[in-house]
């Protein structure tokens, strides 16, 4: 149910460019304003985020040990999975942001008769996430060609790979094919596992739906409907050099597009996707396990009501004097 | 066990496929075997809890405050504040579902609100609901739900079927830690009286008499004694143990349960055999006669006040620095909470080993050390004679306890130790030990009779696995060094695996330690004669 909505949520994003680009010409409208709109809502919203998560303190030192700790100077320590230092920590969380270091331990349980409990090596999800977030960041990168002249080496060197196993033309980039299956996968498997979609809320489905319709959109411009790509990219530059002009002739396609890039990045501060700035922030996973070596300070350390020894003492006194024990009150 | 326990073939049949309604319509089954009981009033009242009354979790009335819900929504509105881990993961979660076949509760029932993400979307969507724009706007459409006396129910029954284990943390790949969930709904429900008796009674006791069982002074020293004596039967040795000695070089600090219960007793009696041995100076107290901390599994005020204890008693006896005992959630305390709470502990001296000199850097600042880093270090500077033969009546697997292995990370000295006092070790599947090790089904205060069922099922896994060692080698004890598993695994190999004994890992160290002095027919802790050393009346 939550993925219908989902997805007529996102055809009515659509339907939305298709009255107001091809009904009422709102050129200007998606072409220049709500994409400010929508940057400033990302820009605004990702920092108010992240500052307000900053602004809350960290009390404890709860990191999530996944090896051995650092002790005795001949038992090996698990630096990465158990850092202890800082730089240890910053090897984790490279691990974890670049290579979904925990998701790839994924298992699977299952019963079999005997009774038996067995795990199995479960890899399919990080390999659909890993696949999925590299491959949308290298088409980030490479849409850099469309906001910057003359275009940077670096974008044609990573256009270069990614169109590596092209023979012939056009050139096909591989990333979007690894994006157009990734994210296939990530809403089947909501859809289809029965576990995934009794979890799955409409926030799950909608970005997914979301991007998987901008890759598409993409997919089409760049290799099937031919888009006037020298009037987007004058769009794009004026729009980064803050002095916006809409050429004629771009097509509505582009601004489907457009539009739910739109959206995607003003909806981003407000959901799930904040993960992006979250995970470097989870005091479970960016913190050494160094807390018996270092002290860590709680801003608020609460004061409680404790119960002294010689409260106990007078408590007790007559029954301990009995049993011989010592009392610093005779 | 109640007579309506089910059968383990019964118990095994369980469906991960999950209802069709859908889960905020769903109600818990609140019923015996499923859920603990409601704390005493006496207990509630000596900790100036608010709410103290007599109810029951089955009944219909909870007798909450009139203004419970206020109370609550404040409670989180603070936490939110104070907390940035309850802040994130509130945030973060994208429901990938990577945590939900990884806890113990949901293998062992298949109860969809057992799997890690949906127990904390129970707290995440009520804080959409009050506390985000789009869960205000939007409510159930962006997974958002008021807060009912039905949904406080709810979070009462799974938060207390959580055992704070941090399995799922583990793979969640933004390291979600469901205990600190469960921590931050427990202290909530605490607010408006919501508590379970294993958990807050032990708390009132040991605030009280200086550990969870409410053993006074003369009891503590009794039990003290009657080791003593035992020890002397056994092996023919008397050793000294003193209690609240005063300038003693070390405190000793163990879970009370090594004093007080089968198996941990054995265990005890190894740190009195290796103590003797080494000739350390040290010092139990009576007033800190308590390694272990339910505090952990109520609230943060109430773990830092039973937790003072040990640095307020190292403080007055005058020692150096202290060595902590066999306890698994104790060692989370003392690793990620201790120094932070009631340190600095600048009065006591990085500790240093009398017997070979190593100076435990990891601990500098806390200034405790694990007994199995203390022996670990004394094992290999050779100090202690072991006979391995003396243990060749076990066959022996170690369960990681959770917090040692995933709030610490000593996986190697407890195994190091084992491998020196025995000849047949052998180790569990590799998803069920160190850091993925899979609880014992009782931690966080629910080892509890009338939670029966629930422990059996939570303890699947884990039982699970050590048949697996069971059947293909003859595995016949379960090492662990954690005073909760040493008190629910026999329960739960009895009713997977029978045949199979829980073991202390110092148990193994006391039966193997050669000791000067030692009577020639010295039995090993349990009294039981050694492999080869039988007389013709044992045979």
């Amino acid at each position: 149910m939550n993925a219908i909505y989902s997805l007529i949520a996102v055809f009515i994003l659509i339907a939305l460019v298709l009255l107001g680009i091809g009904g009422a010409g709102l050129y200007y409208v998606f072409g220049v304003i709500i994409p400010y709109v929508a940057i400033v809502f990302f820009l605004a919203g990702f920092v108010y985020r992240v500052l307000k998560w900053a602004k809350a303190p960290v009390p404890f030192r709860i990191t999530t040990t996944c090896g051995q700790q650092k002790s005795l100077p001949w038992i090996k320590n698990n630096e990465l999975e158990n850092p202890s230092t800082g730089l240890s920590v910053i090897g984790r969380m490279l691990l974890e942001v670049l290579f979904f270091r925990s998701l790839f331990r994924n298992t699977k349980t299952e019963l079999k008769d005997g009774p038996k409990v067995v795990y199995s090596l479960n890899n399919w999800l990080w390999l659909g996430g890993l696949a999925f977030h590299w491959s949308f960041l290298i088409i980030i990168v490479r849409h850099f060609r469309f906001f910057t002249e003359p275009v940077p080496a670096f974008i044609s060197i990573i256009e270069k790979l990614d169109s590596f196993f092209q023979v012939g033309l056009p050139i096909i980039y591989a990333t979007d094919a690894i994006i157009l299956a990734a994210v296939s996968f990530l809403v089947l498997r909501r859809i289809m596992d029965s576990r995934m979609r009794y979890i799955s809320l409409n926030a799950d489905f909608f970005p997914l739906f979301l991007i998987l319709s901008i890759a598409v959109t993409g997919v089409w411009m760049r290799y099937f409907g031919k888009v006037d790509v020298i009037g987007i990219k004058e769009l794009a530059i004026g729009l980064f050099t803050f002095n916006p002009v809409v050429p004629e002739g771009i097509g509505v396609f582009f601004f489907i597009h457009l539009f739910l890039v739109s959206v995607l990045i003003a909806y981003f501060p407000f959901s799930k996707l904040m993960h992006m700035g979250g995970v470097f922030l989870s005091p479970t996973r960016n913190l050494a396990n160094n807390n018996r070596m270092k002290r860590h300070i709680n801003p608020w350390n609460p004061k409680v009501k404790f119960h002294t020894y010689e409260e106990y003492e007078d408590e007790f006194r007559e029954v301990m004097r009995d049993a011989g024990m010592p009392l610093d009150k005779k | 066990m109640p007579e309506d326990q089910m059968k383990p073939e019964e118990l095994f049949q369980i469906d991960y496929k999950p209802p069709g309604k859908g889960w905020m319509e769903t109600k818990p089954d609140i019923r015996r075997g499923k859920i603990n009981w409601a704390a005493v009033p006496k207990s509630v009242e000596y900790l100036d809890l608010p709410n103290p009354r007599k109810w029951s979790p089955l009944d219909k009335d909870w007798k909450l405050p009139d203004n419970w819900k206020e109370i609550i929504l404040e409670g989180m509105r603070e936490r939110i504040h104070k907390f940035r881990t309850f802040q994130v993961f509130m945030d973060i979660c994208v429901r990938c579902g990577a945590c939900a076949d990884k806890c113990h509760f949901f293998i062992g029932s298949g109860d969809p609100k057992n799997m890690p993400v949906l127990r904390a979307e129970l707290l995440r969507a009520v804080y959409r609901k009050e506390f985000t724009l789009a869960g205000k706007l939007m409510g159930k459409m962006a997974g958002a739900r008021d807060l009912t006396e039905d949904v406080l129910k709810e979070w009462f029954f799974y938060f207390f079927q959580c055992t704070e284990c941090r399995r799922c943390s583990v793979f969640c790949p933004y390291g979600i830690d469901t205990a600190e969930i469960t921590m931050m709904g427990r202290e909530l429900l605490s607010l408006v009286g919501l508590e379970i008796d294993w958990v807050t009674t032990p708390i009132a006791n040991c605030f009280r008499t200086g550990n969870h069982l409410g053993i006074q002074p003369h009891g503590f020293q009794d039990s003290i004694d009657f080791a003593v004596d035992d020890f002397k039967d056994l092996t023919g040795i008397k050793v000294e143990a003193p209690v609240n000695k005063k300038g003693a070089e070390i405190l000793f600090i163990v879970p009370s349960a090594d004093y007080f219960a089968d198996p941990h007793y054995y265990g005890l009696l190894g740190y009195m055999a290796l103590f003797h041995e080494i000739g350390l100076d040290y010092t139990y107290s009576s007033y800190a006669s308590e390694g272990g901390n339910f505090g952990l599994f109520h609230s943060n005020q109430a773990m830092k006040r039973l937790n003072s204890k040990i640095y307020m008693e190292a403080e007055r006896l005058g020692v150096k620095w202290i060595i902590g005992g066999e306890c698994g959630h104790m060692w989370r305390v003392i690793n990620q909470y201790m120094d932070t709470m009631n340190g600095p502990a600048d009065f006591l001296e990085v500790p240093k080993s009398p017997i070979t000199g190593t100076v435990f850097e990891n601990t500098k600042a806390t200034k405790m050390v694990h007994i199995c880093e203390f022996t670990a270090d004394l094992i290999k500077n050779d100090k202690l004679k072991l006979d391995k033969s003396r243990n060749d009546q076990w066959r022996v697997t170690f369960h990681d306890s959770c917090n040692p292995a995933r709030a610490m990370g000593i996986i190697e000295e407890p195994r190091y130790v084992i491998n020196s006092c025995c000849n047949h070790f052998f180790e569990m599947p590799e998803n069920c030990i160190k850091e993925q090790t899979f609880c014992c089904g009782g931690g966080a205060g629910l080892g509890t009779d009338e939670n029966m069922e629930m422990r059996m099922r939570g303890g699947l896994p884990r039982a699970n696995a050590v048949k697996y060692v069971h059947d293909k080698y003859g595995v016949n004890v379960l090492t662990c060094m954690c005073a909760i598993d040493k008190a629910v695994l026999p329960a739960l190999m009895d009713y997977w695996v029978p045949g199979v004994q829980v073991g202390a890992v110092h148990e193994l160290v006391g039966n193997a330690l050669v000791m000067k002095g030692e009577k020639e027919d010295r039995t090993d802790m349990r009294g039981e004669p050694f492999i080869g050393k039988e007389t013709a009346k044992d045979v």
